[in-house]
């Protein structure tokens, strides 16, 4: 690969006209593929990311962005009169829940797509990657019209005879439900994709050599594809963190998840400098954690094996 | 041994079964809802209707809003597969100095909470005085669904041997025609399979199109909207359109898809 690059420079070189003019440095074709996307990300992500982070510096309730410095917003999240920290509690544990639950239910799964369904195995995946194409708004609804008063749940259960479905929505249960039933394709298809990486042979040689179910599953399986695992951990709690979705919907907002609050203070309050620090917070808690898990991670690994 | 093989395959396919079953569960409740006559939905349904898909279908704003969610999608879809191009190949095909830390920054916005991106672009565009419409929607959407593409590319781009390139090169073939007649034919499934993603996650997306489209609205924004308040059995009968539209999406990519792969094998 390396001696394919220093190829490609030496035929740019030869095949530029004479004439043109010469940068005072030449990207490689690699950098140059990447500088649409970088482009992109430094407009759409990076950029954005900075302008709260200028927001969150400005007075209170002002729009007054580079303008003033002020440490008002970050002193007002951080006094324990303020209750957002309840929010970030409830968002954590929602999302450490969540992250929990789904592995335990994914991990049959992403076995059985890897090694039991054969050749049904695309089909299979397919059918859990649909429900990522259908809004999640109205998969969560689905679920309203499931266990509301009168709905399929209650009323199936009063033509039975019995005396109706038990009241679950609007619950904090019902809020980790949802956030489970959002997120399970985001672990299930890195996961799948760890497991990939576990060579058949490798489990079928430590079965022959006496090795039990359970061993084989803590000694080989599970180490083999923990990058895939890790991703899939990551990922779900990363986007339970800032899920708000589920707790409007089937929580009836029962309880507010940290970016309700933020979408409160941006919209009915107005007060963009606090929306934006409480922002700030949540990017810096879910920045940190993704960098530190990426960076134990080989991406060439673990997408490139096939 | 082999019998404790056949109990792991059909425990471990009992509870993929179960698990797409409470998958597919609201989607159902959805149709069910939207096909029951009368405003208010009660189980078991006592009188079957289409009045509801009727009305949405003959209603121009949902025709309007139809007409948005379409627009933004195709020019997504479009742009993404451009740069996702590109990023593929700078993801796993050149061998460069940046790479490592150029993946990662690919991952970043895969790992960001929607709502909180939604957000943080809604205070960007009003920085810099732009009106937030349909368009700012599409930027929107890009910045999430670029990344999701430039990996679903970078998957075909690794199975993808480089030497094919330098053949051709060396028989004389210029850098467009290397382009044109060696790369890409060889990566056009990942190239399909990233646009089929791009159309249908751009379609389906919901917490970028709210904060970002502004007065503009789309499928999910305006299903959100009267979910809230003022709800309507029109609600289920345009979630279960939108649903049946991405799975005619989903199926005829993959048809063209399958195409392909016979035709690359032929």
């Amino acid at each position: 690969m390396v001696s394919l690059s220093v190829s490609d420079r030496a035929t740019d070189t030869a095949t530029k006209p004479a004439g043109a003019p010469r940068l005072p440095f030449r990207l490689s074709p690699g950098a140059r593929a990447a500088l649409p996307l970088l482009g992109l990300l430094a407009v759409g992500f990076l950029a954005p990311l900075l302008a709260i982070l200028a927001f969150s510096f400005a007075p209170p309730r002002s729009f007054a962005v580079l303008r003033a410095f002020s440490l008002a917003n970050y002193a007002e999240l951080f006094s324990l009169s303020n209750t957002v920290w309840l929010s970030f509690l409830w968002s954590i544990g929602f999302a450490l829940a969540t992250v929990v639950l789904l592995a335990l239910i994914a991990y049959p799964i992403a076995f059985g797509l890897t090694f039991v369904f054969g050749r049904w195995s695309g089909l299979v995946s397919v059918l859990f990657v649909f429900p990522l194409f259908v809004s999640e708004n109205v998969r969560l609804y689905g679920w309203v019209l499931f266990f509301i008063k009168n709905g399929v749940l209650d009323g199936s259960l009063k033509a039975l005879g019995f005396s109706g479905g038990p009241q679950v929505l609007y619950t904090s249960g019902m809020i980790l439900a949802g956030m489970v039933y959002t997120y399970l394709p985001f672990m299930l298809f890195p996961m799948t994709l760890g497991l990939a990486m576990v060579p058949r042979d490798l489990i079928d040689a430590a079965r022959d050599l006496g090795a039990g179910r359970w061993q084989i599953w803590r000694e080989v399986e599970v180490p083999l594809a923990m990058p895939g695992i890790l991703i899939g951990t990551l990922l779900t709690f990363v986007l339970a963190i800032g899920a708000v979705a589920e707790a409007k919907i089937l929580g009836g907002q029962s309880v507010i998840v940290i970016s309700h609050d933020i979408e409160i203070a941006f919209t009915y309050s107005q007060n963009w400098p606090l929306g934006s620090a409480l922002a700030v917070l949540v990017t810096l808690f879910i920045g940190t954690l993704t960098l530190l898990a990426l960076q134990r991670l080989d991406l060439d690994r673990l997408l490139g094996r096939r | 041994m082999d019998q404790a093989r056949r109990r792991t395959a059909l425990l471990v396919s009992l509870w993929t079964g179960l698990i797409a079953l409470l998958l597919y569960l609201p989607i159902l409740c959805g149709a069910l809802a939207s096909l029951s006559k009368g405003r208010y939905f009660g189980f078991p349904v006592r009188a079957f209707s289409t009045e509801w898909w009727e009305r949405t279908f003959a209603s121009i704003e949902i025709g309007m809003i139809v007409e948005n969610s379409l627009l933004v999608a195709a020019l997504v879809t479009l742009l993404s597969v451009v740069f996702a191009f590109f990023g593929a190949l700078a993801f796993a095909r050149y061998d460069w100095k940046g790479r490592r830390l150029f993946q990662k920054l690919v991952l970043l916005p895969i790992f960001f909470p929607q709502p909180v991106l939604g957000l943080a672009l809604l205070l960007w565009f009003s920085a810099l005085g732009i009106q937030t419409s349909w368009m700012t929607a599409v930027f929107a959407h890009l910045v999430w669904i670029v990344p999701v593409v430039t990996l679903i590319i970078a998957i075909q781009v690794y199975g993808f041997d480089p030497a094919l390139e330098e053949a051709a090169r060396d028989l004389g073939a210029s850098r467009w025609q290397v382009l044109r007649e060696v790369t890409l034919p060889l990566l056009w499934p990942g190239i399909w399979s990233g646009a089929l993603f791009a159309f249908l996650l751009s379609w389906g997306n919901f917490p970028l199109s709210l904060y970002t489209a502004g007065a503009d609205s789309t499928v999910p924004k305006w299903l959100y909207s009267k979910m809230v308040a003022g709800y309507t059995p029109m609600v289920p009968a345009l979630g279960t359109m939108s649903t049946l539209v991405a799975a005619a999406a989903l199926l005829l990519g993959g048809l063209v898809m399958l195409l392909l792969r016979r035709r690359s094998a032929a």
